[in-house]
């Protein structure tokens, strides 16, 4: 499962980051590390992005980007 | 000895605040991720010895957008003596990321925990003590906003700074990657590279600005080294975040007592459900745009029947610069007729033309001020992303567009909070095409003029839709021929909601119009007269020839002899498919890129040879005394003297008359043309200050000649069609 697929509401932990390059390294950079709990808070009002709540702030991506950010434990 | 301390910080974490209180400066600070766009300097409230240094926000030393990039070359290449790294202690461990990349840098460097007062709040606590000791850096609590803590803060800085207290080394990554850092930090160190330890963690990043730098041989000895010990598909760059985050984590844990476990909903997040609500937050957004331009520039204010802040400001300025240039009129009755025709004509009436819209600017940029230290900027980005990502732009490009409706200088400077290149450069291009403050003049002359019968709102309001569009189609055309490669993304912090302090939105507001205010008073200026000299002298000015002719033995000529109808008339063809391939529009255009507001004074300078002692008499000869005594004659008895000032205040700025400026309707003959004259000025080249803004932003003047070559097309393109097709129907 990614993140993309999670519903407003639902929480779970990060196994990996697809992505390379600047991409994946900014998303790391904010803090998506593997293993840090991250909750989807909502989606954006025409569906995209979505805000999500992790290591204690809120963090807005876009739902191509949620994508590259694999869940499970 | 004087030293120089740096804020270094995550956006939003206060630093700006910081330095305000620090330095007493007039600083701006707010709640859009990344609003300081540029360094800024001051000096230490109560030590003159000790310069500070406000940073760009940046979440990370390894750079995406243009402002992290200064604050990021700023600290590794130029290296304060100390740095204040400021960390929001109500999200601690992001903040605390770039703080260990900070120490990495080896710079002494002292942590100022901010925004205690809301750690207080909800009931957590955090331990100083161990949390220093995790970090080997002092650590002392504050709160910016109200300046508690904040000279123990200073002490302690200036302390480190002295003492060139360089950090201590952190146990953050295991054994194995510590080895390899080392390894490839022996290796620079061999070959000389300075500032080894932390290139060395860098060149494992992946770090395109410090690879690019360094030597193609050097880096395949690391290379090498490193698929050694990690295997060719070795992914360094995320293991090295991952232990970063892995020792901040355990860090924040031993030394934060968080009082309640889960979310609890805060203000914050109650406002964010309203502003962000599936089926609110359009309208709540259109709302909030109405109301913001109803303040601006709206004659009758939420249809109260009173003028909005903007305009009643604007009516103020007006009347004590009236008031000003009679002073000066009165004060020069006896001089020289050029003398007074440079002071009155030239001087006052073009600075009285732009002042007259500076009240308008000021109060839109208070306005969005306001909604960018609260954080709603942040959620418009968020909830248009989609809108604008149809258009290949990212949701982050709205604010940048939105100043651009006050000035192009700050819109175009805006651009460098946003991260993708891409980006970054058609929103650099599309901020011309906005309706800046000073554009707002040329509209309203002509749809009072031209555009006499009554339809002046729906003209105007046109023009703010056609921008839009044109913004639109450009930003499509853009997308699809020329920055086919490039991506955005829309990773971005959305920050608590605060009410901003009054002092913050004024000095925020203040200091975006600050540079439009400088830039009135001196280009402006020295362009005034350059036009006034330009239109009333020639070459017989200066060899007798004039002087001789004229009466009164003054050296000035006629407005069609002077060197501006030269220069207007070699370039007038190129403008004949337009509509409007005459002198004096032609010589308006090109005043309009020294300054838009410029087209206005020049057409009135231009224009002013038809107004006549027997014009005006003529003119004023249709009205009745009591017509004539509302519109300012003392008494209504028509009185030469008054007549100049009330023809250009009421009939050809504000006025409906279609007799006014007649060789102006000789010029531009249809209203096709005039529409296409204000779409050409609306969409062409901004101001020469936009335009080195621009250079700015896009580096080199090939871009920028590129940018402002699409910007040109598009407007004669458009103007074009205009004056084709409109020609048709009006
Ligand atoms: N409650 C609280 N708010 C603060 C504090 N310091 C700054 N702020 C607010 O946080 C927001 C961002 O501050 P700013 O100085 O612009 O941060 P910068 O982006 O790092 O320069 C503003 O709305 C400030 O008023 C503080 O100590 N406590
Ligand atoms: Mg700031």
């Amino acid at each position: 499962m990614t993140l993309k697929e999670m519903k407003p509401g639902q929480s779970g932990r990060v196994r990996a980051i697809g992505a390379g390059g600047p991409l994946k390294r900014r998303i790391m950079d904010m803090g998506i590390t593997p293993g840090v709990e991250v909750k989807v808070i909502k989606t954006a009002p025409l569906g995209d992005p979505i805000e999500i709540h992790v290591r204690g702030y809120e963090l807005s991506l876009r739902r191509e980007e949620a994508l590259q950010i694999e869940m499970g434990d | 000895m004087s030293y120089m301390i740096a804020l270094a910080g995550n956006p939003n974490c206060g630093k700006t605040s910081l330095f305000n209180e620090l330095t007493g400066s007039r600083q701006r600070v707010g709640n859009w991720p990344g609003v300081t766009v540029d360094k800024k300097e001051g000096t230490y409230k109560k030590d003159k010895e000790i310069e500070i240094l406000d940073l760009p926000g940046t979440y990370s030393l390894s750079p995406y957008s243009a402002e992290e990039i200064i604050a990021r070359n700023y600290l590794v290449k130029e290296k304060p003596d100390a740095v204040i790294n400021i960390v929001d202690g109500t999200s601690l461990e992001r903040n605390l990321y770039l703080t260990l990349q900070i120490l990495e840098t080896g710079i002494p460097t002292v942590i100022a925990l901010n925004m205690m007062d809301e750690v207080e709040d909800r009931g957590d606590e955090i331990h100083i003590e161990k949390l220093s000791r995790a970090f080997g850096v002092p650590v002392i609590p504050i709160v910016a906003r109200n300046g508690r803590g904040i000279w123990e803060l200073m002490e302690k800085a200036a302390e480190t700074a002295r003492e060139k207290r360089a950090p201590m080394k952190l146990p953050v990554f295991d054994k194995k990657l510590q080895e390899t850092i080392d390894q490839v930090k022996a290796l620079l160190e061999a070959e000389g590279e300075p500032d080894s330890g932390w290139k060395a963690v860098k060149l494992l990043e992946h770090d395109e600005n410090v690879r690019e730098q360094m030597k193609e041989d050097l880096k395949n000895q690391a290379g090498k080294l490193t698929a050694k010990r990690y295997g060719q598909e070795a992914d360094l760059e995320a293991e090295i975040a991952d232990q970063r985050y892995q020792y901040i984590t355990k860090a924040v844990k031993d030394a934060v007592t968080k009082h309640s476990a889960g979310c609890v909903e805060t203000k914050s997040d109650k406002l964010d459900k309203l502003f962000t609500n599936r089926i609110l937050a359009l309208p709540v957004f259109a709302v909030i745009m109405y109301l913001l331009f109803a303040c601006t520039n709206s004659e009758n204010f939420l249809f109260l029947g009173i003028p909005s802040p903007g305009i009643w400001l604007a009516g103020v300025v007006e009347s004590l610069w009236g008031g000003l240039t009679g002073l000066a009129e009165r004060a020069l009755a006896g001089a020289s007729p050029w003398i007074y025709s440079l002071v009155i004509d030239g001087i006052m009436g073009g600075l009285g033309s732009v002042l007259g819209f500076i009240p308008l600017v000021l109060v839109l940029y208070i306005l969005i001020s306001f909604l960018e230290d609260c954080g709603y900027m942040a959620r418009i980005a968020f909830v248009l992303d989609r809108i604008f990502r149809r258009f290949g732009l990212s949701g982050r490009s709205f604010i940048p567009l939105l100043q651009g409706f006050g000035c192009s200088v700050p819109a175009v400077m805006a651009t460098r909070t946003l991260e993708s290149e891409k980006d970054r450069k058609i929103t650099a291009i599309l901020a011309g095409f906005m309706p800046c403050g000073a554009k707002l003049p040329i509209f309203a002359l002509f749809a009072s003029t031209l555009f006499a019968d009554n339809n002046q709102t729906l003209v105007t309001y046109s023009l703010y839709v056609l921008s839009i569009v044109m913004a639109v189609l450009v930003s499509l055309l853009l997308n699809k021929f020329v920055f086919r490669e490039g991506t955005s993304n829309f990773i971005m912090e959305l920050p608590q909601y605060r009410i901003p302090t009054l002092k913050s939105v004024l000095i925020h507001g203040w200091e975006k119009v600050k540079g439009f205010a400088v830039k009135a008073g001196t280009v402006i200026f020295v362009s005034t007269v350059l036009i006034w000299f330009l239109s009333g002298f020639n070459l017989n000015s200066f060899n007798g020839k004039n002087a001789a002719e004229n009466e009164d033995g003054s050296i000035m000529c006629g407005m069609n002899d002077s060197f501006m109808a030269s220069v207007g008339n070699v370039i007038a063809p190129v403008f004949r498919p337009l509509g409007f391939g005459e002198w004096r529009p032609a010589v308006g255009v090109i005043t309009g890129w020294i300054a838009k507001e410029n087209v206005v004074v020049t057409f009135a300078q231009l224009y002013q040879e038809d107004v006549t002692e027997a014009y005006l008499e003529e003119y004023f000869s249709q009205y009745s005394p009591k017509e004539l005594e509302e519109l300012g004659f003392e008494g209504g008895v028509y009185n030469a003297e008054a007549a100049g000032d009330i023809y250009s205040e009421n009939i050809l700025f504000e006025g409906s008359d279609e007799n006014a400026l007649p060789h102006m309707r000789d010029d531009i003959q249809t209203k096709a043309a005039a529409y296409a004259y204000m779409v050409f000025n609306l969409l062409c080249m901004p101001c020469f200050a936009a335009v080195g803004a621009m250079k700015r932003e896009l580096k080199t003047w090939k871009e920028t000649g590129r940018a402002v070559a699409v910007q040109m097309a598009a407007a004669y393109t458009a103007a074009l069609l205009v004056n084709m097709v409109g020609g048709l129907f009006l």
